[in-house]
């Protein structure tokens, strides 16, 4: 069970607002997603959460509030995703992954062999077996997003922040990766926060989507409420199509300026 | 269900652990032959029958007289023991470097961490040795350590101020400036004290050659204080490896485990120069000869660093002691002889990974 909650959270960098009152409570076991055009404030949202920048407000796990709780205790309830890992190339697979057991290794200590056996899990489910023993650097993009997602899921940890998780993806490798981690949450009850540009797969995959104007929540709710043309032309100044499924699904369809 | 994959289990082991032997046997050899070798004393060959002789239960005429074995006793062991310990902790300070600041090219000299050391020495030395003779602790690697890490936060202020991305060439660049200006204070120090000159350039430059017991005695307890902190944090050095952020999402308290870490790699630097002198690229030579053999993972990297770097200086020793026989070539002579092309090399082939 973790509930997230977010207060008027306002985040600035050097007096420049990147977020402003951003309020919203995540369920436990929901997926909420942010959208909004480039520098919305989405990763700004995702950093605060893992603690990572400073702001006012609140920003809580089931009211532990985010300054007040160690690294530690964040990293064995948080697991963050960059947008851009820095991913030592010369590490192995096998000792990257380890990483994400950190916060459940003593200070001092080295891992067990329960340590090992959630790493075995993790990484058989990501079908990154077989490349245990390779270098990082010699894998391709698509398999190095599901290392680092295999990284944050040997946290289990129940919050998953994902900024821009299937950035660096071809369509089938950002579908298998959505749907992992879809079949994860609903298995452990893992609460979901993303920020995605792909409209259609962030409608396809959230519960919620919220959409992000210059530091504000524009928008809030299911798919259809917020994936609608005009909303998109105000805040994404793009010309799109919004075409509704038979089963729901939203699909986004930009459209060309001139037709020839 | 899963089942158990032999294919899974960390392959690395058994390559660590053969490597591991091969540097204990190395590093035997390297002490033997670091002691059968002197301008002066007993024919070589007769050292290790006579070490047999020494050991209980066995006798054996080796023909080595007591005065001979003296100087094998107490000119050439602490010697040899000196440079096992200086060398393990200045590839041990190196290594540890290169993980806090995540910069492949830093090593205890080139951060002015030695410079530094060196000028809290120098400033003990113009005080006159005789008066801290009978101090309960001397005072000489304490200001080492002092001067240590004044400079080595110098350089990473003033590295990381001039380039919010802490490049690895702006860190270089910040400990040669650091390096030049430690090294200007020391010089306009000595010329104020025209006196202690000599003896401040014969330990700069290296003083493994009048090592006693006593300098065993008086670095000993900062090595092992030093190198057992650093053990402790090698599992952290490669969460670090990911990055500030990541690092802390990861659950680490960076700040903390930085600090701890420079503190204990700079105390123990300290200490080796205050009894060695400065002795340069040890720190980068060993650590990036142990990561091209059992790979970059610091919980292989830094035990190993430390009996690597115990055999290189060992090694190092033997030609500073013959190459200009029976005047002494300085250790840091040797070391810089093979350690700036190696940087070299290395600057060309590394980049900016660690």
């Amino acid at each position: 069970m973790s509930t997230l909650g977010f207060c008027d959270l306002t985040i600035s960098y050097d007096g420049d607002s990147a977020v402003s009152s951003f309020n919203n409570l995540v369920n436990s076991g929901e997926w909420l997603c942010l959208i909004g055009p480039n520098g919305a404030g989405k990763s700004s949202v995702l950093r605060a959460v893992a603690g990572l920048v400073k702001y006012s407000g609140s920003v809580a796990i089931d009211q532990n509030e985010i300054p007040a709780t160690s690294a530690k205790w964040r990293a064995q309830n948080i697991a963050y995703v960059p947008q851009t890992p820095l991913i030592p190339e010369d590490m192995t697979v096998y000792e990257y992954v380890l990483l994400g057991r950190n916060p459940h290794i003593k200070h001092f200590a080295s891992e067990t062999k329960q340590d090992v056996d959630v790493i075995e899990k993790v990484m058989t489910r990501l079908d990154l077996t077989r490349f245990a023993h390779r270098m990082v650097g010699t894998l391709s993009g698509g398999e190095r997003q599901r290392l680092v997602i295999a990284r944050a899921l040997a946290q289990e940890a129940p919050v998953l922040l994902l900024d821009e998780p299937t950035a660096a993806l071809d369509i089938g490798h950002q579908q298998q990766a959505l749907e992992l981690v879809d079949v994860l949450r609903r298995e452990r009850g893992l609460t979901v926060v993303s920020a995605m540009h792909d409209l259609t797969l962030a409608g396809l995959y959230a519960d919620r989507l919220v959409l992000m104007h210059q530091g504000v929540c524009v928008a809030s709710g299911s798919a259809q409420s917020v994936l609608r043309s005009e909303t998109l032309a105000e805040f994404y100044g793009v010309s799109a199509r919004v075409h509704h499924e038979p089963d729901g699904t939203v699909v986004v369809i930009p459209q060309r300026s001139t037709s020839n | 269900m899963l089942r158990a994959n032999d294919n899974f289990v960390p392959r690395a082991g058994t390559r660590v652990a053969y490597s591991t032997l091969v540097s204990f046997a190395l590093l035997t050899i390297a002490v033997l032959v670091g002691t059968m070798i002197g301008p002066a004393g007993p024919q070589w060959w007769r050292v290790p029958i006579e070490l047999i002789n020494r050991l209980p239960l066995i006798s054996v005429d080796s023909g080595v007289s007591d005065a001979d074995w003296n100087i094998v006793m107490q000119i050439r062991m602490p010697r040899v023991v000196l440079a096992v310990l200086v060398g393990a902790m200045l590839s041990v300070a190196g290594a540890s470097y290169q993980g806090v600041f995540r910069n492949p090219l830093v090593d205890p000299y080139l951060l002015g961490v030695a410079a530094g050391a060196g000028l809290g020495a120098t400033l003990v030395f113009t005080l006159r040795r005789s008066a801290t003779e009978n101090w309960l602790i001397d005072p000489l690697p304490l200001a080492a350590f002092a001067g240590g890490l004044i400079a080595v936060f110098a350089t990473y202020m003033i590295g990381s101020a001039f380039s919010k991305a802490r490049s690895t060439a702006t860190l270089v660049l910040a400990g040669i400036a650091v390096t030049s200006l430690t090294t200007a204070v020391q010089t306009f120090v000595l010329q104020r004290n025209n006196d202690v000159v000599r003896q401040v350039y014969s330990w700069i430059l290296g003083r493994l050659s009048s090592a006693t017991w006593g300098d065993v005695r008086l670095v000993l307890p900062y090595v092992v204080f030093s190198c057992g902190i650093l053990l402790m944090h090698r599992r952290l050095l490669d969460v670090l490896r990911v990055g500030d952020d990541e690092a802390t999402a990861l659950g680490v308290n960076i700040r903390r485990v930085r600090l701890t870490v420079v503190l204990a790699a700079t105390l123990g630097t300290a200490a080796a120069v205050a009894v060695s002198g400065l002795i340069g690229f040890v720190g980068i030579i060993v650590p990036h000869t142990v990561r091209l053999i059992v790979g970059s993972s610091y919980r292989r990297v830094l035990p190993l660093s430390i009996l690597c770097g115990a055999i290189f200086l060992v090694l190092a020793d033997i030609p500073s002691r013959v190459l200009a026989d029976p005047a002494e070539t300085p250790i840091g002579v040797v070391t810089a002889f093979f350690g700036a092309p190696f940087f070299l090399i290395l600057l060309r082939v590394r980049k900016n990974q660690v």
